[in-house]
């Protein structure tokens, strides 16, 4: 059943949610968390509609934020809430709010959400697009166990990522990185099927698309070798190529559904890998409301440092191909240890940043460049 | 949970909680993949798993059975199995990924020629899809077969893989009809796989709910604390089916409710809810602390009072007529089988000594579902009149197994108005509503652990012949004395189970 209220109050939003919970029949409803949804008149309907599909698996409330803050000087004066509340029906399994935030309070909508929130359940907000610069700082954020942003709807998603890095909170988390994780379980269980050591390694996929980016941080993070992104027609990301002493070990997605994997030794195998639909990615996102230190550590890792050789922390790894490959498991463990130093002492972990840039340009040129920059790095700083 | 050495796999991190449990290169053979099971629930299963993305790439399925069907034809089968009985919509991408490594072998269980040609199909598919010669076989047949399959797998060398590649047995209830044929069964399959090799399906523990039985025992405090016998009066467990034995006459008559479902279902169920918390979660402590709780199972000293069973009849079940177990298709009409069993176990340890634990189970009753009731002891002492009282019951915790899965508390609470009158309520979790739809069907989990080789979810040898030292005694006296109890089809049992009940100052629970 729909409640319109116009000119209202959380309050009256509140018992307007009871109301409705008894005349559909439902007064006890297993509720696991409130999804707060950012948004503005356009976009809501998407947002919201994915958000429904997701309920059927989380079943939650859900308020929808629209902000409309007026153009007139007269318009943005004003302050009034509208609501509307859905229960039942199409409206997924559990409770939904629309609000619409008119003139000056637009910028106060925590106060509004506030009063609104499940009891003992855990938060999560979600900016389909324009989501704050620091999620972690922003007065809705601060409510959340989890802040969804999704780098792919905003104008420059690469610097966006940059972004995301530099103001990192322990819940915050990205749609882009949410798109990837059927590619990295299949590379995951790949390299599962053969212990090999990976030396470098591609991302291949569409220009403007944060998820390739995250895809080679997350492998540059993970393997501490340098990472290529190669820029392709798409859709999406259309492939990855680890290289190993044995051969190169290939996941192909030309079509954006069915990729070819191809591993040295083995025969290619086909492993579905479709595109999957928002409604699917905040379900995942909703399974688990626990900081994601993987993300953290990718999206950290930073966007300057990928096509580069492993920078000076690492360069002791393995990837560096000739030298001792028997310290590789040390020299792993050392960089893991130095990383989290970086973050202490910044001198450590940007020195090698220059020498990453112009690794990065040298090996657009061809991949020869890029590794006589490597051993240059080591020295720089071990003489530091 | 086990996890096989992976530690050197960069790419894997504790911390990584999306990355799913993918199984490695694998294959699954399915003898008597003709079957209702097969096509019902083996099929969707892997169909749905693949979905999900947790096959590895070159996942292989092989079916053999006596049937002259090419590869094509048995591809044609699995996708209207899928087509129909899929949880997950049917996705092209998904069907050709697996369509590619479906294999079909033709034969007798006897014949050399069909298990040289699965010899060589498996060759195949480790060289064209990389299955890495581990290869699980899913014994989809009835048990006499057993003897014949595995020995075919071990004449032909398929029982041992080369290497550090793996072959596992799946096996399906009834494991064996009483003790010595058990261990008859069991050393039978020993013989060519190693205990740990080999699987018991027991879907029931494949089912969320079970599996919540320990995450709501071990990993909250409130309930713990009142898991003994200082608060608990009795426990009952039920799984009762609406349906009659259907086309199952060949193989229920005889057999009994009481071997078909208490000897596993529910033995497994009361080990469950009656063990001590296991040192950890894998399956060795597992075994250990259910096998302890099963060994300390003690019957009723005097079974005729202590245990009852009943064949239905002719009745009503739920607004459509139904035939009596006597007159279904294929019965013997002098038959004594059991189509109703309940019996009283005690537990004699320090937690439980002196609570019963009724079990019943039962064919044709009045709906179709699977709980555990914890029933509480009523309050010592009542400041409330007993009029205030008088509708207030015993407090209990109950788990529903199937369907509608979840758990509920009954207590009492006041009712709300000027006098003081206190009643019962309950507080319900459902899963279907703080989890929706994520429920994956249990042979999907089952499978899954096969082949991930995860154990935890699969009765051992020791606990199946340790349920039938349970059984077998109250099997024997009921063979000697007198016959089953009738009881209309459609109702809750013979009345000589209420009257087992009351003789002790209880009742059972209208679930």
């Amino acid at each position: 059943m729909n409640i319109d209220l116009t000119d209202t109050t959380s309050s009256r939003i509140n018992s307007a949610l009871v109301q409705a919970r008894r005349a559909t029949g439902t007064p006890a409803v297993g509720m696991v968390l409130t999804l707060v949804i950012v948004t503005d008149e356009g976009n809501h309907y998407d947002a919201l509609k994915a958000a429904s599909e997701a309920s059927k698996e989380h079943p939650s409330r859900t308020l929808v934020v629209i902000r409309r803050p007026g153009r007139s000087p007269r318009d943005r004066k004003i302050a009034r809430l509208d609501a509307e509340v859905r229960v039942g029906g199409d409206s997924g399994t559990g409770e939904t709010v629309l609000l619409r935030l008119h003139g000056e309070l637009s910028s106060h909508a925590h106060s509004v959400v506030l009063p609104l929130l499940l009891p003992d359940a855990p938060v999560v907000v979600w900016w389909p697009e324009d989501a704050p610069d620091h999620p972690g700082d922003d007065l809705l954020g601060q409510l959340a166990a989890r802040r969804i942003t999704d780098a792919q709807a905003t104008e420059d998603p690469v610097a966006t990522l940059g972004l995301r890095a530099d103001t990192y909170t322990p819940g915050d988390t990205d749609l882009a990185w949410t798109r990837i994780t059927p590619w990295r379980s299949v590379l995951a269980a790949a390299l599962d099927q053969k212990h090999a050591t990976v030396t470098s390694a591609s991302v291949e996929g569409e220009a403007y698309n944060p998820s390739s980016e995250l895809l080679g941080l997350w492998l540059a993070e993970r393997l501490g070798v340098p990472v290529e992104r190669q820029v392709s027609e798409g859709p999406g990301l259309t492939a990855v190529r680890l290289e190993t002493a044995d051969g190169t070990i290939c996941l192909d997605r030309a079509d954006g559904s069915l990729a070819e994997l191809a591993m040295p030794g083995q025969p290619d195998r086909h492993v579905a890998l479709h595109r999957r639909e928002t409604s699917e990615l905040i379900a995942e996102e909703l399974r688990r409301l626990d900081p994601d230190e993987t993300y953290a550590s990718a999206v950290k890792y930073g966007v300057a440092r990928l096509g580069s050789k492993a920078p000076a922390a690492r360069t002791k790894a393995p990837a560096t191909g000739g030298k001792a490959p028997a310290a590789g498991n040390k020299a792993k463990a050392d960089s893991v240890r130095i990383d989290q130093a970086g973050t202490a002492a910044p001198a450590a972990g940007t020195e090698p940043a220059p020498d990453g840039n112009s690794g990065a340009d040298g090996g657009s040129g061809g991949g020869s460049g890029k590794k006589k920059s490597a051993p240059q790095a080591v020295k720089r700083a071990a003489s530091k | 949970m086990s996890e096989p050495a992976r530690g050197d796999n960069p790419l894997r991190d504790a911390q990584d909680r999306r990355l799913p449990r993918i199984a490695g290169p694998s294959g699954l053979v399915i003898f008597g993949v003709t079957g209702d099971l097969s096509r019902k629930k083996l099929m969707p299963a892997v169909y749905d798993l693949a979905n999900r993305g947790l096959l590895p790439p070159g996942f292989s399925l092989i079916g053999f059975a006596r049937r002259d069907w090419e590869d094509e034809d048995f591809s044609q089968v699995v996708h209207d199995a899928v087509k129909e009985h899929a949880r997950t919509p049917f996705r092209e991408e998904v069907w050709q990924q697996l369509a590619e490594g479906f294999r079909f072998v033709p034969g007798e269980f006897s014949d050399d020629e069909a298990f040289k040609l699965l010899k060589s199909t498996i060759e195949e598919l480790d060289g064209t899809r990389g299955t890495g010669g581990n290869f699980a076989f899913y014994l989809s047949v009835p048990p006499k077969f057993f003897p014949t399959v595995v020995q075919q797998l071990k004449r032909h060398g398929l029982s041992e893989g080369q290497g550090d590649s793996w072959r596992r047995a799946v096996i399906e209830k009834p494991f064996g009809h009483d003790l010595a044929s058990a261990q008859e069964l069991n050393q039978v399959v020993h013989q060519v796989f190693r205990p740990s090799d080999v699987f018991r399906i027991d879907h029931y523990l494949g089912k969320e709910t079970v599996q919540n039985i320990l995450a709501l025992r071990f990993a909250n405090t409130m309930f713990e604390p009142l898991w003994n016998r200082s608060y608990v009066d009795h426990v009952q467990i039920t799984m009762a089916e609406d349906i009659g034995i259907g086309g199952r006459a060949g193989y229920y008559d005889g057999i009994g409710s009481a071997r078909d479902v208490i000897q596993n279902h529910l033995l497994q169920l009361l080990a469950l809810t009656a063990m001590e918390e296991p040192a950890s979660f894998d399956a060795k402590a597992l075994v250990t602390e259910k096998l302890k709780a099963l060994t300390a199972v003690k019957l009723p000293n005097d079974l005729g009072r202590h245990t009852v069973r009943g064949q239905y009849t002719h009745g009503w079940q739920g607004g459509t007529e139904v035939c009596g177990y006597l007159e279904e298709e294929g019965i013997d009409p002098a038959s004594k089988t059991d189509t109703y069993a309940a019996i009283k176990l005690e537990i004699d340890n320090r937690r439980w000594a002196g609570v019963p634990f009724y079990l019943r189970t039962g064919k044709r009753l009045g709906r179709r579902v699977t709980e555990i009731a914890v029933v509480f002891q009523r309050a010592p002492y009542s400041p409330f009149d007993t009029t205030d009282t008088q509708e207030l019951g015993q407090n209990a915790l109950v788990i529903r197994v199937q369907p509608d899965e979840g758990v509920t508390i009954r207590f009492g609470s006041k009712v709300p108005g000027t006098s003081m009158e206190i009643r019962d309520v309950t507080m319900d979790f459902a899963y279907g509503e703080s989890f929706t739809e994520s429920s994956p069907e249990a042979y999907e989990r089952l499978l899954l652990d096969v082949l991930l080789g995860d154990a935890n979810l699969f009765p051992r040898h020791q606990e199946v012949e340790e349920s039938w030292r349970i059984l077998d005694p109250i099997e024997t006296y009921w063979d000697k004395h007198g016959k089953p109890e009738e009881y209309t089809a459609g109702t809750w049992g013979p009345k000589a189970a209420d009257q087992m009940l009351a003789r002790d100052g209880r009742s059972w629970r209208r679930p």
